[in-house]
């Protein structure tokens, strides 16, 4: 292995190393404060080390995987993600007393997983990735034992992430039966070469069902409300951001090989799956009254309108999906960031009923307001950075004339906004008697939390008034063959 | 730049506004007041500077323009501009801005301080609106003014009607109608893209795009949804009558006397100039869709009781006429709308200035109950015969200029429909007359409050008669300020 190569794999190797020095250090003493303090600063060193590696990029370390831009602004906001949770997770756990150090470490691992998704060139590596990221995402959801919902969030995911691992195996099995190849450039010709064999097809249409439920896509969205509601906020926010992400941008290489005219059958279905959950995300949103439950319904529109985008294919779709993602990274941490923040409160529920919002621009005006930009970001209302993801997914749909998904996802945006909308307009609502007991309940946030929310407000603002530096990266990227 | 400082000013007074309310109410207004006033003497002072020294010597259509890139990854650059039709229409974005703020109901406890916020912000959007000449940077502007009277209306809006689903409607309505034309725009950037390779979303670049087939009509359809929904056209209007009930009298004045020219300013800047052909095509259903609103907003206004509910429609009626006017397609009908354009701005500010004084302390706005008010309330009374003189038409006031020249238009173009329309202004004065009958004149019914008008309320009137009046007895200089836009 090369100088170079370990630049290459530097923010993996800072990350595992960080991970064994926490670990360690939990076993010495035990502490709250320090495990999360070592925490936000590996994933600092993370981020750090992303110029080292971009110093050297594109580079193929081994046959499985490959560091480039793509890989490198993927793993940008893995880690920026994974920082975030991190300092929600910490004034969430706090007041929750237990034992909360290991909660860093399962955080730490499953963001390296991510990370070794996006950067996956083989199917070997995209596998253990999507592992390594996901059962420790078991413990996470769970992590909170005291009460029943989040045992049974976290057993439902287990099950049905196990179910649908096995379909992606199965799938890729099925592939390599006839391509003889794991390898994503080898897989993708032979989807082309065999574009006949239903052994092909039925393996592609087995990895889209895995994928499909990773994503929260319709048909495969039913757990999504379940495990959103039952997990820690600060979770629900790391499920709805990484693990979607880094499932799609793996899923983006591996389909920008394959010509967009191979297998229409399966763009058809991955069309028609993009459009219901468009429409049946938000028609399930309309019917909640639980924040978080709506959230999730929302993420699932949300996945179907990036699905359009990645229906273009290419580096058309690698644009607008990348700058989709960064634009939904960052309102959806916001969001869910504000839900932690008020349930880091000393009765330990969770406050995500639609009554615990009531009146919240009388009694915390800041992160009201927060919560609100956030959400206006999400409906994609202009001068956020939500607007311009939707404009960039518009262009891709045109570009690769995409018409009628183009079309679903205006009537779904549409309908979309009756939600945002309605959270604003209960937080705005004069608030009921007795709040000022509650009040006094609330805690202080903790400065690093408002720096968090600070910075995500300036991130939200910044890319949708005056996004062309982080387009100007965006652009940068070329998802060629290797 | 000073076109950067007609957006940004009114946002920094907002901001400002905003911050004193925290300490009190009024000093939050009196910052209010000053910004509005002092973004009147901009505008102004820029409209003279550039009547007096027109860019020399060059091909561009634009008296002042100011380009920057902002993202060319998707060809949008921060283009603004102005001719002398967006000149106009800021002169009365700023006029009625001030209005506004002179109205505002600032002194209630609400938090004043935030209620000015939103009618600066707004203000500030609609400029924005008025000068954009990229198409993206337009609809960013389009979609911005939303947010503010959003929350006007939920914060400050009617508690007696039911806010939360009026703003709610009024939101979904432009955002998917805006998306709609967002979409279209779009399509134009990519179609000329791919016909001479150059990413941009500038509207005069986008001129004479070839279009083929079904997108020849599409596209300009999906601008023309996104204008009607925004002016309102019947059928899109239902939004309309909740808004202008719930809204507070100060963001119904801008709602209804500056957003809802955005509407037909569109039409004029956009759809017209950029789909000259599908234009003329579609121009017959369009006038006739406009009779349609002039005559279901005469019959509608003439059924309503109440105050609010009776503007909206009238509104309806008055910018049915615009429409026609503007799709008569030729010189003199489409000045005859920009001379409405600007007349029922101050004409409607005019009513919301009076629904505000009546509500004012819970006063009713049912027509049934009120009654005999002109004995309480003379100086109201008088205001609101001029406004109710100018609704109608009457000759000396600036509504006739604008009707006159939309009927001769219309006339030029298709006689029958001039004929009905003309005829439909006999319904106009039986509606205004009904309802200045039933408010001023009889005898008291309830225990409406005799409120009349008070200082700033006073001079917020004065000025509208004031303008009411000299646009209607000398017309001409507003009518010069369009020469060389409209053919």
């Amino acid at each position: 292995m090369s100088a170079y190569n370990v630049m290459a794999m530097s923010p993996f190797i800072a990350g595992a190393v960080a991970v064994v020095a926490i670990m360690l250090g939990i076993a010495v003493r035990r502490s709250h404060r320090a495990s999360a303090a070592a925490t936000v600063a590996a994933f600092a060193l993370m981020l750090a080390c992303i110029p080292v590696a971009a110093g050297v990029a594109p580079r193929q370390v081994t046959p499985l995987v490959v560091i480039d831009a793509y890989a490198l602004f993927w793993l940008a906001i893995i880690f920026g993600a994974g920082m975030a949770t991190a300092i929600l997770a910490r004034d969430y756990l706090r007041v929750r007393g237990g034992q909360p150090e290991e909660f860093y470490l399962l955080l730490l691992i499953s963001c390296i997983g991510a990370g070794a998704m996006v950067c996956s060139r083989h199917f070997a590596s995209f596998y253990l990735g999507l592992e390594v990221m996901t059962i420790p995402l078991y413990g996470m959801i769970s992590y909170i034992c005291s009460g029943k919902r989040g045992v049974e969030a976290g057993l439902k995911y287990l099950i049905l992430a196990g179910a649908a691992s096995a379909f992606l195996l199965f799938g890729a099995a099925l592939i390599f039966s006839e391509a003889g190849t794991l390898d994503f450039v080898g897989m993708a010709c032979a989807t082309v070469n065999y574009s006949g064999s239903l052994v092909v097809l039925a393996g592609l249409a087995m990895v889209l069902v895995g994928v499909g439920f990773k994503l929260s896509l319709a048909p495969f969205h039913l757990w999504t409300p379940d495990v959103y509601e039952g997990a820690p906020a600060p979770v629900t926010a790391f499920m709805a951001t990484v693990s979607k992400g880094a499932v799609l941008a793996a899923l983006l290489r591996y389909f920008s090989t394959v010509s967009p005219d191979t297998f229409m059958s399966l763009r058809t279905a991955f069309s028609l799956a993009a459009a219901a959950s468009m429409i049946a995300g938000n028609l399930l949103a309309l019917r909640q009254t639980n924040v978080k439950r709506i959230l999730a319904c929302s993420s699932i529109a949300h996945a179907g309108y990036v699905a359009v985008a990645f229906l273009a294919l290419g580096d058309i779709a690698a644009h607008a999906v990348a700058y989709y993602f960064a634009a939904y990274f960052a309102a959806t941490l916001g969001a869910f960031g504000v839900i932690t923040l008020l349930s880091a409160n000393g009765d330990l529920r969770e406050h995500d009923a639609m009554e615990d919002y009531r009146g919240l621009f009388h009694t915390r005006p800041v992160l009201a307001a927060v919560l609100a930009l956030m959400l206006l970001s999400l409906a994609g209302v202009p001068l956020t950075a939500g607007f311009l993801g939707k404009v960039y997914v518009f262009m891709a749909g045109i570009r690769a004339g995409l018409w009628w998904q183009t079309g679903v996802l205006v009537f779904a945006s549409a309908v979309g906004l009756v939600y945002y909308l309605r959270i604003i307009a209960v937080m705005t609502a004069t608030p009921k008697d007795g709040d000022h007991a509650c009040e006094v309940l609330l805690p202080a946030v903790s400065s690093a939390a408002k720096g968090l929310l600070a910075a995500l407000t300036l991130a939200v603002l910044w890319m949708g008034i005056y996004p062309a530096p982080l387009l100007r990266i965006i652009e940068g990227i070329h998802l060629s063959a290797h | 730049m000073t076109l950067t400082a007609i957006i940004l000013f009114p946002l920094l007074g907002g901001v400002l506004a905003w911050a004193a309310g925290w300490k009190s109410a009024a000093s939050a207004r009196r910052i209010a007041l000053i910004a509005a006033a002092l973004q009147c003497l901009l505008v102004a002072a820029l409209a003279l500077r550039l009547r007096l020294a027109p860019l020399a010597g060059t091909a561009s259509p634009w008296l002042a323009e100011l380009r920057m890139p902002w993202i060319p990854q998707i060809g949008a650059s921060f283009h603004l501009a102005a001719d002398g039709l967006s000149m106009a229409m800021l002169l009365l974005t700023a006029f009625l801005g001030l209005v506004a703020v002179l109205v505002s109901e600032g002194a209630s406890g609400r938090n004043g301080g935030g209620l000015h916020l939103c009618l600066l912000s707004a203000l500030a959007a609609v400029s924005g609106v008025f000068l954009a000449a990229d198409l993206l940077l337009f609809f960013v502007f389009f979609e911005a003014m939303l947010v503010p009277v959003y929350f006007l209306i939920i914060l400050w809006g009617d508690l007696r009607e039911d806010r939360f689903a009026a703003a709610l409607k009024f939101f979904l309505f432009t955002q998917a109608s805006g998306l709609v034309m967002l979409v279209a725009m779009l399509v134009l950037s990519f179609l000329n893209a791919r016909a001479t390779g150059q990413l941009t979303l500038d509207a005069l670049e986008l001129r004479g795009v070839p279009l083929a087939g079904a997108v020849a009509l599409l596209l300009p359809l999906g601008f023309f949804l996104a204008f009607a929904v925004k002016l309102p056209m019947v059928p899109l209007h239902s939004w309309q009558p909740v808004t202008y009930a719930a809204i507070p009298a100060s963001g119904g004045i801008i709602l209804s006397g500056v957003m809802a020219k955005v509407g037909a300013y569109g039409l004029l800047r956009f759809v017209l100039p950029l789909f000259p052909a599908a234009s003329s095509q579609l121009a017959p259903w369009a006038m006739v869709l406009a009779l349609a609103g002039i005559l279901y907003g005469a019959f509608a206004a003439f059924a309503q009781t109440d105050l609010r509910r009776f503007i909206a429609y009238s509104s309806i009626n008055h910018l049915g006429f615009v429409v026609l006017g503007i799709f008569s397609m030729n010189g003199l009908g489409q000045r005859g709308a920009f001379a409405l354009m600007v007349a029922h701005g101050c004409s409607v500010a005019g009513l919301f200035v009076l629904a505000g004084v009546m509500e004012r302390d819970g006063g009713s706005r049912d027509m049934a109950r009120l009654g005999g008010l002109w004995a309480a309330a003379p100086r109201l009374g008088a205001f609101a015969l001029l406004l109710i003189m100018a609704t109608l038409g009457l000759p000396g006031l600036a509504n006739f200029v604008g009707e006159f020249l939309v009927l001769l238009g219309t006339f030029q173009a298709s006689p029958r429909i001039a004929v009905l329309a003309a005829l439909s202004t006999g319904l106009s004065a039986a509606y205004a007359l009904r309802f200045m009958q039933r408010i001023f004149f009889g005898p008291r019914r309830g225990a409406e409050p005799a409120a009349d008008l008070s200082g700033r309320q006073a001079v917020a009137a004065l000025l509208l008669v004031a303008s009411l009046l000299l646009l209607g007895l000398f017309p001409g200089t507003m009518l010069q300020a369009v020469n060389g836009v409209l053919p």
